[in-house]
Order: C-alpha cells, then structure tokens, then sequence
C-alpha cells in the first residue's frame, strides 16, 4: 500500500517498521512532527518529550546500551545542544541499533541559525545518511539502524524542512521487530576514560575506514549516467531540485555525505566532461573533492546560504555558461516580486503573553530573551526584547548585562516554561549562587507552543498519554536558591505593572511566572466571555489596536461624530482578556457574558 | 491541463485558519488515488496559526522531482485570500489561471498605520483575463455554513482539473467531519458550477 506521507510522517514510519523500540527527543521545527507520529505507534515503541535535545540523546543512547534500537530527532539548534553525548557515543560506539535525526532549515524558515550540520558527522565520525524523498527517508532508517548495528557506530539521518515539510509517495510496510539484545556490562567500550578511550579513538578511525569502503560499493551512492557533458553530485532533497533543472545530466546521488566514497567519485569525475558539486550550504562535499585534486565546479557559482530551490540552483548553471530555456528569464520574476501587505506574526487573541508584554514596554526595560512564542516581541509593534540568541541563553545574559557595570534601564530575563526546563533552571542556579542581581520573567503558558503544543513537565500529561504531576515552576525556582519569587496574573495589567516594578528595585535575583495557559494548546480554548466596543464612549483613539495589536480587533465603516473610525471585537476571535478593556482611556470596552 | 505527462503545478494560498491545507489534502488524496500518478506537495508550517500566510505546492505527474513550485510555472493559483493572491501571482504560468476568492483579511498591522493593504493592485489584478473571481464566503453562507467556503474553493478547482467527479467527493467525504457532510457536497457542487459559468 502507498500513502503520501511528509518526510518527518516517513521517519516515524519508518522508525515503527525497522523496530526502533525507545525515541526521545525535544521538539524543534522542522523536527517536531517525527515524534508525535512516532507515538501513533506507542503501543510498541516507547516514546517521550524529553527535557532537552541532550536528554533525549542521553536517553536514546541508554537505550542503545539497554541493547534496543532507539531514535532521536532533533533541529539543528538542538544538534548543538546534543553534540557532546553524540561526540562520546561514536567513541564507544552501540550495542542496540542508534539513529539520531537532525532537521536543518537551510533558508532559517523557523530557525535562529542557519548551520550545516553535515559537520557534525565529520567531528564525530559517525555516518551521516541524506535521504532525498519520504520513501528513502523511510527506508534510511532502516539502513542507519543496520549500519549502526554493523560498524557499532551512531549514525545520522540528516533532513531538511524540504524533504521534512514536503510529502511524496511512500510504500508502506509491516513492522520488523528487533529482539532487546539486554544490558550489556562492557567497561574498555562504555566507560571513556583515557585508557580505554585512546583505543576506541583508533577504532573510531578505523571504523570510518570501513564506512569508506562500503560507501564506495553500496548502492546508497548511486551512478545516474546521462549526458556526458555535464556531471552532477548532490544528495538529500537538494538532489530533487538538481534533477528539476537538469534532467539529462548525469548524476552522482550520494545517500552518505560522510565518510565520502572518494573512489566512486573519482570514478564519476573522470566519465564526465564538466563537474559540479550542487550542495545547500557549506561546500562540504566540495572541499573533499577539490582536496582530492579533482577540479568541480560548486561555490563559486552556487549560493552558500539559503535554501536550493530550482530556479537558485539554474540560476548557478547559467552563471556557469549552460544555456537553460526554461530557467533564463527565472531570475527577473523572482527579483521582482508583487507588493502585497506583509503578515507578521502577532500574539493570538487571548495569548497570557500579552499584558506582562505590554507593562515591559510601559516601563522600558531592557531584556534579554529567548527562544519561544515571546519571540514575537521582539517585533513591531512591540520591538522590546533587545538580545535573543539561543534556547536558555536569557537567564545568564541577563546576569552578565548586569555585571558588565553600567546600565540605564533596569534589565530583566524573558523565558519561556519549556525553555526554563530545556536549558534556564542551570542558568538560575548560577544566578542565585553567584548571587547575582537579576529579575527573570518566565512567560508560563503550561506547554511547548511555539512547536505546535508538545507537553513538557508543567503538562498534565506524557506523551504516551500517561497522566503526569506538573511540576511547580515557583517550587523549582526556590530549590535553586530564589528567595523573591511572584506569581503574577498576566490578564491583570496593573498587576504586572505592580510586580515589575517591584522586582527590578529589588537587590538579588527575583522570579515573576505569569499562570494562563496557552489559547491554542492543549486545546483552542473556547471563552465564556467576551469583550465589546462601546460605540458611543469610543473617541477612535485606537490605543487599543495600536497596543494590543490582537486578531480580534477589526475596523468598519462605523464612525464617532468626529469621523474616526470605531474598532470592533470579533466574538469568534475574542476569548475575553480584558487586556484591551483595562487601557481604554474611556472605558469603552466592557465585558459581555 | 488534461495531459499529466508534463508535471502539473496547483499553488494553493491563503491565511492561517481558512483551509488552505485541507484544500491541499483533499487534492492530494485525490492524486494519490490514481494510477501511475507521481505526487509531491510542500507546505508551511509554524507560524501559520499566528496570523501568517499560509500556502501549499502540490505537483503531479508522471515523475515530479522536486517538491517546490518554480515562479512562472503554476498552472493553477487557488487563491482563498485577494492579498494573498498578489503575493503569489508571480508563479502564475502564462497560460495558467488563478481563481480568486473575494475575502480580505486585513492584518492587524494594518490598522495601525504600519502596512497598507494593497487595494490599488488587486483593482488591476481582478481586471484581468486569467484572474476568475468567486465569492466563497456568500455561496457558503447561502448553504447555510460558513465553514464551508473552503470546499466551495475545492469545487472551483476541481473543475480545472480533469478527475472524475466521484474520486473528489469520495476523498471529501474521509475529510470533513459527518454531520456538515451535506452542507460540503453542496459546497463542492457551488464551486465547481461557479467555475464552469466563469
């Protein structure tokens, strides 16, 4: 049977069919999708939202150890964060099957950075797989977990949000299981002390030896022969985009970027006239080749940033010389795009972050943010989150603007309830030991929603659907040593205004968590009331559209006397958050049951 | 677009909330029914639900290799918003035809002085040949729902394509929910008529 599954949806799948029996990961676009496929299938493969993407590592490679096939997925961003148990691992390499899923976001559609995290396999020597569509993203799983089992090594299965946000047809099949092989006591292999290590080092090297050679025989690095004249090699979802463009080329696919089949590629180089390398990102493939004294085209024609679409990877050809009818006037059309109104994201109607926004704004603070939904602060017309880096990062940059020395404003942290589990509670610790002078605001909306609504340990529940106890963020925040900290009611204006004032004239480190949940996650939250313009008390100031800037808010044609436009509430988008109510300079909005 | 020997090109674009992805699913459902037919689609995800565009690339042929719509190559706009219309006319294909639902969703930025809606442009826009304009919203509030202006918008595209009226209500039917199953045939049927009169 065939569905048309995304390549995320074929990972899961493909993880149901090739046995994995533990995945842990944290979400992350354009990861988040594998995993909560993968749980359709929890009846037989154990999965849960792990803390933070090295957690999930931890927990896949304990499972390895536990002689079970087990998966990790991550974002690039959080490929950073696992890097160090990744490093590791390939040193000791595997008893139960490994993959670890890495989606990078070559264009930055939903992400900080823009990295090639090919790299990672090369500075952890361990295989990194490129499948091109959701069929081979399936079956690449199968074949890294096979891998893995027989060179004991970690591998890499390295998407993009091209192939993990686009479907395409995918053969479905039965589940294979995969006995647990059992705990297997093993010191000189598991346990990195130099001793042991520097020889596990030698067979890590040794181990990419072997790749190399099977690299250069398997069908995983495929030979298309086409016209002779031009010879392409690329791989991943990229390689699509190259076929698009040239069809009657001849192609080299690589399924493994890493190690490099060198001699399949000398092969493939001396059969063609002229070759280039067409590879998103860095000239990773590129550099081995050019090291290799084989002369390719790549970079010099091809953009290093950005994702490939046909019409930029054309664009490269015909900088080269090659004269491609249908792509030739490509360029004119994309440089010179309709005006149409931009949509920038705005809080949802009803979203907690708004008030304790909106009262940040009111007193001018400087802010140190991080990585979540409250990135939308960041932009108009808020514009009041001034540094914003990485998950966690918030809590000890914050720290750090202070003991720089001179600040005019007070400086306050802005983190999220999953991003203070993922990476800020070992920052607040640092904090309140160092005895730092620090106001951190952790905007809690009791779920992971920038992502799509994961759980985390705020949630009510797991994702294999085991109900959980929610952990106390204000008991945390003491058990690291905070002794000032507030709960503040986000819906409550003056309130937030209140407790930031309170705070940041406050010595020492001090913690305010707001305590509304999320309008879209768990469940889009349906109000029992509603707030309404009142047309005669409305002088068309638009203070609350300029401040609130909610999706609820619309204009008509309805005037005051005075001829300025009067807003409306939309009762579908509206769920009641007086926010807009409590800044009326006139009191004309008021709440309807 | 009776010959699917070349790869075929429906760009389907709107605003979070209004059905653009369950357009696209139903049409892909639709494709993958069908023998021999190779079917890719790329979506956008993320920040959809807070206020962004929405869009969907689906491709179909007897190979299609990669999942993105060139610009100039679309055969098909879907179009369930005017704005929205515009930012994608640029990949309408010369010989291609955008249909244009007539609903506007001004941004919230624009109330505030900080974007313009583009009301110049799309008065040339709707002027032209290629561009047929259908009011999804009226129809599905004459069927008595207005959740249904998606699938009136469906009907409209299905009656650009040559598949066999059964395949489309079949796929409809696994798609919407049961109790409005009657009120989205009839919107189906709306958009579709609505097309062929155009």
């Amino acid at each position: 049977m065939k569905a048309l599954l995304s390549g995320n949806e074929a990972i899961a799948r493909g993880a149901y069919e090739y046995g994995v029996k533990v995945a842990s990961a944290y979400p992350g676009t354009p990861s988040s999708e594998i995993l909560k496929n993968t749980a359709e299938y929890k009846d037989v493969i154990y999965v849960e939202w792990a803390t933070n993407e090295k957690v999930a590592t931890e927990v896949a490679i304990g499972a390895s150890f536990g002689g079970s096939r087990t998966m990790t997925t991550m974002k690039s961003a959080g490929a950073n964060v696992a890097c160090d148990p990744l490093v590791a691992f390939t040193h000791a390499g595997v008893n139960g099957g490994f993959v670890m899923v890495i989606c990078g976001d070559p264009g930055m559609a939903s992400s900080s950075t823009e990295q090639d995290d090919r790299y990672f396999a090369k500075l952890a020597r361990c295989p990194i797989l490129e499948p091109s569509d959701s069929q081979e993203a399936k079956e690449f799983v199968g074949l890294a977990l096979d891998l893995s089992e027989k060179f004991d090594i970690p591998v890499i299965l390295r998407s993009t949000t091209g192939l993990s946000h686009s479907k395409s047809l995918v053969e479905l099949g039965e589940r294979t299981e995969h006995e647990c092989k059992g705990f297997e006591r093993n010191i000189a292999k598991n346990c990195l002390l130099p001793a042991y290590a520097r020889k596990l080092r030698t067979w890590l090297i040794e181990r990419e030896r072997l790749l190399t050679e099977w690299g250069n025989e398997s069908d995983i690095n495929r030979i298309e022969p086409g016209d002779k004249k031009i010879g392409i090699i690329s791989s991943g979802v990229t390689y699509q985009a190259a076929k698009e463009v040239m069809p009657n080329a001849s192609f080299l696919k690589l399924g493994m970027t890493f190690p490099l089949p060198m001699e399949k590629i000398k092969k493939f180089a001396a059969s063609v006239e002229k070759l280039f390398v067409v590879e998103e990102l860095e000239p990773f493939i590129e550099e081995h080749i050019k090291a290799a004294g084989i002369p390719v085209i790549g970079k010099e024609v091809l953009p290093m940033e950005g994702e490939f679409t046909p019409d930029r990877i054309a664009a490269g050809f015909i900088k080269a010389g090659i004269d491609l009818p249908r792509w030739k006037d490509m360029a004119n059309i994309v440089a010179n795009p309709p005006k149409s109104v931009p949509r920038m994201p705005v809080q949802c109607a009803g979203c907690p972050h708004r008030g304790i926004s909106m009262a940040i704004k009111k007193l001018d603070l400087n802010v140190c943010g991080d990585i979540g939904c409250y990135d939308l602060i960041t932009l108009p017309p808020f514009e009041i989150m001034h540094t914003d880096l990485e998950m966690g990062g918030s809590v000890s940059n914050a720290v750090g603007v202070v003991r720089a020395g001179k600040q005019d404003k007070p400086t306050v942290a802005v983190i999220g309830d999953s991003t203070f589990f993922h990476s800020g509670m070992t920052g607040l610790l640092n904090a309140a030991y160092n005895k730092s002078n620090l106001t951190l605001l952790i905007f809690n909306n009791s779920i992971t929603g920038m992502t799509g609504g994961q759980f985390n340990p705020g949630t009510e529940y797991t994702l294999s659907g085991v109900p959980a106890d929610p952990v106390s963020i204000p008991e945390i925040c003491k058990a690291l040593g905070v002794k000032d900290v507030h709960v503040v009611d986000p819906y409550d204006y003056k309130a937030c205004l209140d407790v930031l004032k309170e705070t940041t004239a406050h010595e020492g480190v001090s913690v305010v968590m707001t305590n509304r949940p999320c309008m879209l996650y768990p469940k889009k939250y349906v109000a029992p009331q509603k707030c309404e313009v009142v047309a005669d008390k409305c002088i068309g100031c638009h203070i609350c559209l300029k401040q609130c800037t909610c999706p609820a808010f619309e204009l008509t044609e309805q005037t005051t006397d005075k001829g300025k436009l009067i807003p409306r509430i939309n009762p579908d988008d509206c769920v009641g958050c007086t926010i807009c109510a409590q800044i009326c300079p006139k009191d004309a909005i008021r709440e309807v049951k | 677009m009776a010959n699917y020997k070349e790869t075929q090109n429906v760009l389907i674009v709107g605003c979070g909330g209004q059905g653009v992805i369950l357009a696209s699913n139903i049409l892909s459902d639709v494709l993958s029914c069908i023998d021999g037919m190779d079917v890719k689609k790329a979506e956008t995800h993320g920040m959809s639900q807070r206020g962004g565009s929405v869009h969907a690339q689906v491709r179909f042929g007897e190979k299609v290799y990669a999942p993105f719509i060139s610009p100039g190559e679309a055969q098909v706009i879907l179009a369930f918003e005017e704005a929205e219309g515009l930012r994608w006319n640029h990949y309408l294909a010369k010989d291609g035809v955008m249909i244009l639902n007539q609903d506007r969703i001004i941004p919230p930025l624009a109330f505030v002085g900080m974007a313009d809606y583009p009301d110049d442009a799309l008065v040339e826009l709707k002027k032209r040949d290629d561009v047929k304009c259908i009011d999804a919203n009226k129809m599905a509030k004459e069927i008595g729902n207005v959740k249904v202006a998606s699938v009136v918008l469906l009907g409209a595209l299905a009656a650009m394509l040559d598949f066999p009226e059964n395949v489309w209500k079949e796929n409809l039917q696994k798609r919407v929910p049961a109790k409005a199953l009657e009120a989205n045939m009839k919107a189906f049927d709306a958009g579709f008529a609505a097309m062929k009169a155009l």
